[in-house]
């Protein structure tokens, strides 16, 4: 029957893409907007969008003035082409959702990648404690202190 | 030549190449607009205090060195984020690199007037809790060029 052949091809197409998933597992897009990867990218690496919720990067992308103990703040129009960016890439933007959705229900809002189950999950695992106090590292927000590529979206080197 | 022969032609001559010699190893584009820039802010200051007559690389080395701490706690100084030395490489909080804010060092620095003005506006409220003054921006300007 044609309907069974269809099933056991859908089967085996998730069983082969679950493998690839496996494989090549931490990779983003990279950030390919120039006005984003030039002001986001400044201070900081240019976080590639999908790794936070909507509603998370527009609380950020409002409190510019504030941002993390420092004033970031950026005349309204780059404002409003940095935030149209992250909306449009961010972690629930398509219906599938990212990883970076797991363990966070619908109404969080985090401020911080470092604060997302996902997150925490994965680098409670793999990242002992004194790696963090590394003068080289500094901070959690420094992920290309360890993760070389990062800033290609390429976090598949742990 | 008798305009070298006097002490204070030789004087003029010596003091002209040296305050000239960081503007003029620079490309000639970037250093006009760059002496644009600290006039700007020399007639801005001037429209302020009529008492003003110049900017001073002590001030702002005073200004630089200075710890307020009257911003954002995790910014007491510049000196938080560039170190203390003017040709450091510093690091911002989040651990990415910053050139020198010596010219000496990062000869590309200061040229472009509205990304001079977006860190001023960003610095100054982040380690003083205000604006700058534009002799508080000349004088830093004047005290990193002759760096």
């Amino acid at each position: 029957m044609f309907v069974n052949r269809g099933i056991y091809f859908t089967a085996a197409a998730m069983v082969l893409l679950a493998g690839t998933a496996v494989k090549a597992d931490e990779r983003y897009k990279p950030v390919m907007d120039q006005v984003v990867a030039k002001e986001c990218g400044a201070c900081h690496m240019a976080f590639q969008p999908q790794m936070l919720p909507k509603k998370s990067w527009q609380k950020i992308m409002d409190g510019l003035p504030n941002h993390f103990g420092e004033d970031a703040s950026l005349d309204a129009k780059t404002v409003r082409h940095i935030t149209a960016y992250h909306l449009k890439n961010a972690a629930d933007s398509s219906w599938l959702g990212g990883k970076f959705m797991r363990g966070l229900s619908k109404t969080s809002a985090p401020l911080r990648i470092t604060e997302t189950p996902y997150w925490v999950r994965e680098h409670n695992e793999e990242v002992p404690g004194r790696a963090w106090k590394d003068p080289k590292v500094k901070s959690k927000a420094n992920c290309i202190a360890c993760h070389k590529r990062a800033n290609s979206g390429d976090y598949d080197d742990d | 030549m008798s305009l070298f022969r006097t002490v204070s032609a030789r004087r003029l001559i010596i003091f002209a190449l040296a305050s000239g010699w960081v503007v003029l190893s620079m490309s000639p584009a970037s250093a006009s607009q760059l002496q644009k820039n600290i006039a700007g802010y020399a007639s801005e200051a001037k429209a302020r205090d009529k008492t003003f007559e110049a900017f001073s690389a002590d001030r702002g080395r005073i200004l630089f060195s200075s710890r307020p701490a009257t911003g954002k706690p995790d910014t007491p100084s510049c000196t938080s984020c560039h170190t203390s030395s003017p040709t450091g490489v510093g690091q911002t909080r989040a651990g990415k690199e910053i050139a020198p804010l010596a010219l000496s060092k990062t000869p590309d620095r200061y040229t472009n007037i509205k990304k001079v003005e977006k860190w001023f506006r960003r610095n100054c409220n982040s380690v003083l809790g205000r604006v700058c003054t534009a002799l508080e921006k000349g004088d830093f300007l004047t005290f990193m060029i002759a760096q």
